[in-house]
């Protein structure tokens, strides 16, 4: 066992965890963070996205150990009552079917908007590579970014 | 008390309404089964064939026991006399094999991820550590891989009782005349690839026995049919178990299942007294959640000169894999409905060959059927239209059902009840700016563009709306194809409607809200709609085939009227008036031509509630139930129009536009509609150029991770143009038609024929699913290596992942057993 301190959506949690256990599992099944879901066992849906330090990370790919010391952002700490703008702009564009990719998906899109304010709609879609969804045809996934980045969006 | 009345101020039917649903999983408060934690609960994982096929020699999970945390081990045996056979509802045809089916194999594994014994633990570390621990002995049988030749007699048997499963065959017209002497006959084959229906959610079980009381939490699509299932199939008692679906993430047709997680959840449970959960890895699903597609399609069809259809014969081999889960055989058979699709013919044949393999089974995957059908006949359409040097879109046009000939009786025996066809096309053409596309095709061929550009075309219809029951008794389905609501008028003039429907993220909460609305003149937001519990929602056919709106959603809309009816008798004794004089309009009920008299229906449910003055003989409550079981199938429609670059160079595809058309009837809430469609072409473009599952010559699945089995991501998708013609259906109230399956049924053949369209004037006529680079490249290099005018049908490349050495052609007509010389025979 190993003691790890981190700080995750505001709080902070001082645990002792197995080497191996990933940063996910610890979320969901240690501290009761169950907003971050699991999707694949490869890293390659992102539906686990966190943000840890300000930069997004597959949850799933990252060791609670390796967290230590960190600061950890879910979907659950984003908004602080008012919707985050990602969030608010996935509703209103009908982004989101069944929502299992959404935490991840919003996760990735605030990274993507972090680095780049005012992406075109080929930058939203380069930029959300590493985040799968099975519902969507991520057309509305597309709009919803495009909207929270403050570009205009046209009537479909 | 008081209760507030207030019509809506606009009409919700056809509202863009941002769903309900969205608060909670936009911000990570959903309840996903995973998330469940109860006090006690245990880990299960499971131990699983590495073989195709093989006996299980012996099985001793004595050593994983004694491991730390582990608090059970369980092989097959331990649960032989409860565990039964897995159901398969639908016996198509009387002599059918349906093979036993335990949970967990007891004697003979027959694919690759089969349960053979399970652990028990703290957690699911401990619990996966454990598996090791468990020994098992095989003695390897010979795999059935490929079904053109598990018929022949030197094939290895999958089952004692043969290969075959079961033939099915539906017949109209004089199809010998038809045929003869046909100025214009083709014949093709054409591949189904296996598919993998990846739900994000992957599938989550927990188990819960405590006395005589079994509890079932399960990703699953049908909560009511799955109760009913597991107690046929374990004996528990139906009145004691109940079952829910919480929030369920995705299903699209996987998750219409009877598993073996989930009988063994609760038989875990009764054994050692504690609940239980069970969540696989991505990795497991691949290789255990049922598949789908499948099938080799030996198509032909006569025609004309003017490019009318004389005739058509499809002919199937379907892959049922190991054994027929729940819906199994149906599958392949909805097609035999929609080989013919929205054209007119003289005669018509469908068979289907259903076939074992040593592989997962298949079952439902969105569209079930009907996107196979769609697929082979708009291919051969593009065929035919190409043979008689037509434009694809004019061959349609000379075939297809005209607007004022609906209700139209099909040649495969069903009624469609209204459709436009010529209104959609002409939609889709504008759009996609259909002849300044043709000319750019020319200027490409006339200068040899390395890049040629193909446009594609795919007008479709489907039957969905599952079901009229009387259909489903007549194809020997298990149960009924009703669906049943409850609305329930609180005290306080809010409303709960109770839907049999299970939503999975089509959104119910906020459409069945909309139909309320309207109906009853409340407030959207006074309405909360309830679903995914037995205990709460007792009766229900659940969520498939297209069915919730047409079906569900109807029956919501009976539970309304009754209501009204109910509250039009409490209001007539209020204003002592007679209830023949009593009008409801928007909400509000009040005598004939006075319509500020009277009072609104919450009112009304107050005055229910309280039960002061109502009429003698009036019960107090205006809650009111509805089952509605539809007289006919919906038949949405629609012209999709797919345009590709295809690089010559390099084999890669890239599709520059994409125009949907459909036609869904009445629409309830467009943003849900849009989405349902844009999600629908993601998952039928993914079939056409990304996805394949994989088997290798030992019957090992090689597409277990979503690195191997290619869903697109936002990067591999073109933007989609969508947009509606409206001819409402005129089977049901509303006006409604499914359109959950629609895009998907659509886009795949509009895919597909862009390739070939593209490729056509190199002797290209058809390049096997998905339509990677390399076999699109492969398939040039052939038509380039072949003599002029020989023709090419692709479908020589390695897999769709590449990395295997395995060779998935074939000449299928062959192996069919034909002796029709084929068009594209010389390929090979």
């Amino acid at each position: 066992m190993t003691k790890i301190n981190v700080k995750v959506d505001g709080v902070s949690y001082v645990d002792d965890v197995e080497p191996r256990l990933l940063l996910v599992h610890y979320l969901r099944d240690r501290i009761g963070k169950t907003g971050t879901p699991v999707g694949c066992d490869t890293s390659n849906c992102g539906a686990c996205t966190v943000h840890l330090d300000g930069v997004s990370v597959k949850s799933c790919s990252v060791l609670a150990v390796q967290a230590d010391g960190s600061e950890i952002t879910t979907i659950e700490g984003l908004s602080n009552g008012e919707w985050h703008p990602l969030q608010q702009a996935f509703h209103s564009e009908h982004a989101l079917q069944c929502g299992y990719c959404t935490p991840g998906m919003i996760m990735a899109a605030a990274d993507l908007l972090r680095e780049n304010p005012r992406p075109s709609d080929q930058e939203i879609r380069d930029g959300l590579e590493g985040n799968l969804c099975r519902c969507t045809g991520y057309e509305n996934i597309v709009r919803a970014v495009r909207r929270a980045s403050g570009a205009e969006v046209k009537a479909q | 008390m008081t209760a507030e009345a207030q019509a809506p101020p606009v009409t919700e039917l056809g509202r863009a309404r941002p769903r309900k649903e969205d608060a909670r999983l936009i911000t990570g408060k959903t309840n996903w089964t995973d998330n469940f934690v109860l006090p006690g609960m245990l880990h299960v994982a499971y131990v699983r064939s590495p073989f195709a096929h093989a006996r299980i020699t012996r099985v001793d999970v004595s050593a994983a026991r004694q491991l730390p945390g582990v608090f059970a081990a369980f092989s097959g045996a331990d649960f032989a006399d409860e565990q039964g056979s897995l159901p398969c509802a639908w016996p198509v045809t009387p002599d059918i094999i349906i093979p036993d089916h335990p949970p967990m194999a007891t004697e003979e594994v027959r694919y690759v991820g089969e349960a053979v014994a399970c652990v028990v633990a703290r957690d699911r570390y401990a619990a996966a550590d454990a598996l090791d621990a468990v020994d098992v002995d095989y003695e390897p049988l010979p795999p059935v891989l490929d079904i053109r030749t598990a018929l022949d007699a030197s094939s290895p048997r999958v089952h004692e009782a043969g290969n075959k499963s079961f033939e099915f065959l539906l017949q109209n017209g004089d199809l010998d005349a038809a045929f003869r002497d046909a100025p214009v006959v083709i014949e093709r084959t054409y591949r189904q690839q296996r598919l993998i229906p990846s739900a994000m959610e992957p599938r989550a079980v927990v188990g819960w026995n405590e006395g005589d009381e079994y509890t079932l939490w399960s990703s699953t699509q049908i909560p009511h049919v799955l109760r009913v299932m597991l107690a046929l199939t374990t004996g528990i008692p139906e009145q004691n178990l109940r079952v829910i679906a919480p929030d369920v993430g995705g299903g699209f047709g996987s998750k219409l299942q009877v598993t073996a997680e989930e009988v063994l959840a609760l038989l875990i449970s009764r054994k050692i007294g504690r609940p239980v959960k069970w969540t696989e890895s991505r990795s497991e699903g691949n290789l255990t959640v049922h598949h789908g597609r499948d099938q080799w399609q030996r198509i032909k069809l006569a025609a004309d000169s003017d490019g009318r259809i004389r005739a058509l014969d499809a002919d199937l081999l379907a892959d049922m894999g190991a054994y027929l889960m729940l819906v199994t055989p149906g599958v392949p058979l909805l097609g035999a409905f929609m080989f013919n699709g929205i054209y007119k013919m003289d005669a018509y044949s469908f068979k289907c060959t259903g076939v074992f393999s040593t592989k997962m089974p298949t079952d439902a995957y969105r569209g079930a059927g009907r996107p196979e059908a769609t697929f082979a006949l708009e291919r051969i359409m593009d065929e035919l239209a190409a043979e008689l040097n037509m434009d694809p879109l004019a061959v349609r046009e000379r075939n297809w059902i005209k607007h004022e000939e609906f209700p139209y009786d099909t040649i495969s025996g069903l009624t469609y009840d209204s459709g436009n066809y010529e209104a959609a096309t002409a939609r889709a053409r504008a759009l996609f700016n259909y002849d300044e596309l043709r000319a750019e095709q020319q200027r490409r061929r006339d200068s040899n563009d390395p890049v040629q550009l193909g446009l594609g075309t795919s007008t479709y219809t489907e039957m969905c709306g599952l079901a009229p029951s009387r259909v489903l008794g007549s194809l020997a389905y298990g149960a009924g194809g009703w669906e049943h609501a409850s609305v329930r008028m609180l005290p306080t003039g809010k409303v709960e409607v109770v839907t049999g429907s299970s939503a999975h993220g089509q959104g119910h909460e906020t459409a069945w809200s909309q139909i309320v609305a309207d109906k009853l003149g409340i407030p959207f937001e006074d309405i909360r709609v309830l679903h995914g519990d037995t205990q709460v929602s007792p009766k229900g056919m659940d969520t498939y085939g297209s069915r919730s709106l047409t079906v569900g959603g109807i029956a919501v809309n009976g539970a309304c009227e009754k209501v009204i009816t109910k509250a039009k008798r409490i209001s007539a004794h209020l204003l002592e008036a007679s209830e023949d004089d009593i009008e409801f309009t928007r909400g509000r009920l009040h005598v004939r031509g006075d319509p500020e008299s009277g009072q609104t229906i919450q009112e009304i449910a107050l005055a229910a509630f309280t039960a002061h003055a109502l009429p003698d003989g009036v019960e107090p409550s205006l809650d009111s139930d509805a089952t509605y079981d539809p007289d006919n199938f919906s038949f949405p429609h629609g012209t999709h129009l797919c345009a590709t670059e295809v690089d010559t160079e390099t084999g890669m595809v890239k599709i520059r536009s994409y125009v949907a058309v459909d036609d869904v009837g009445k629409v309830v809430n467009p943003l849900i509609v849009d989405g349902q469609v844009h999600g629908g072409l993601a998952q039928g473009i993914a079939q056409a150029l990304y996805e394949e599952a994989i088997y290798d010559e030992e019957g090992q699945l090689t597409t277990t991770t979503m690195a191997d089995y290619l869903l697109p991501s936002a990067a591999d998708l073109p933007h989609f143009t969508t947009d509606r013609t409206v001819t409402p259906a005129t089977t049901n109230p509303l006006g409604v038609k499914g359109v959950g399956e629609a895009g998907t049924i659509a886009s795949t053949p509009a895919v597909v024929n862009a390739i070939v369209d593209a490729l056509r004037p190199l002797g290209i006529q058809d390049i096997t699913m998905p339509c990677t680079p390399e076999r699109v490249w492969r398939a040039i290099q052939e038509a380039r290596d072949s003599a002029p005018g020989t023709p090419v049908t692709g479908d020589g490349a390695t897999p769709a992942h590449g990395t295997i050495a395995h060779v998935s052609g074939g000449d299928a007509a062959q192996a069919h057993g034909s002796d029709a010389a084929t068009v594209d025979g010389g390929a090979r």
